[in-house]
């Protein structure tokens, strides 16, 4: 092979070696499943912002929705279910909405009344570290910031066995 | 020296040939991606009425149900 031949296959080594690089902040995260420590983060809400840090203590649901998810909207009369009869015993629903566009969202909230908190996510950074696979998934993080529980997806048959976590979860809080 | 500056030289078009040719499919939407794509006009067919009739007039003729996630034996008997 001759030498220029060489030389040109190094400097494309090298681009791609390079480019990987450039992608590397790109890449998924370790997956957030059940024991890892959930990520942190703090976004803009309805009202004010919220932070991971400022929810230590308490069970959070974390949920991941978008305007135009239909499970999503399905979810929301449950969440508000949730966080009503759950409230008191130290549940925080905690609804990151991840729309590009702010206008969508609140046409969506206007629509479908929500009793919980609304964080806004447009950028998609959170859904990227929790590594969300589906729309909606949520996380119930216990109050030192542990993922208890994960669940993909929202159907009305789902309800019962994701309000049974809930409810285990608090449980195991209380003892400790 | 010269040989380093000559290896940079030929590096940039390739990072750059590289960074155009991989510009499309450097990664699928992600989940919570999929606004646009979720909407009404993305779907194949635009009327679920007109996609429901279609389907009953292939699988009536066809004498087989099926093929859009529908078990059956294709007995005919739809």
């Amino acid at each position: 092979m001759s030498n220029q031949v060489m030389e040109t296959m190094r400097s494309f080594t090298i681009a791609v070696v390079a480019l990987s690089l450039i992608g590397l902040p790109f890449t998924q995260v370790g997956a957030v499943e059940v024991g890892s420590p959930a990520p942190t983060y703090s976004l803009p809400t309805t009202a004010g912002k919220v932070d991971s840090a400022g929810l230590k203590g308490k069970l959070v649901y974390v949920d991941f929705w978008a305007s135009w998810c239909v499970p999503c909207k399905q979810s929301f009369p449950w969440m508000n279910e949730m966080q009503a009869k759950y409230g008191n015993r130290g549940l925080h629903v905690l609804a990151i909405n991840v729309d590009g566009k702010q206008a969508d969202a609140d046409k969506f909230l206007g629509q479908v009344p929500a009793k919980f908190q609304i964080a806004f996510d447009p950028a998609g950074v959170t859904p990227r570290q929790f590594a969300v696979k589906a729309m909606p998934t949520s996380y119930l993080v216990d109050g030192e910031g542990r993922v208890v529980y994960v669940h993909a997806g929202f159907r009305e048959s789902d309800q019962k066995s994701i309000e049974a976590a809930i409810v285990a979860a608090l449980d195991t809080m209380k003892k400790r | 020296m010269k040989l380093m500056f000559r290896r940079l030289l030929l590096a940039i078009p390739a990072t750059a040939s590289i960074a155009l040719l991989s510009g499309c499919a450097i990664q699928p939407p992600q989940p919570w991606e999929k606004a646009n794509l979720a909407r009404k006009e993305m779907t194949m067919d635009a009327d679920p009425l007109d996609q429901a009739f279609t389907q009953h007039i292939y699988f009536s003729k066809e004498s087989a149900s099926g093929g859009y996630g529908v078990g059956g034996g294709g007995c005919g008997c739809n």
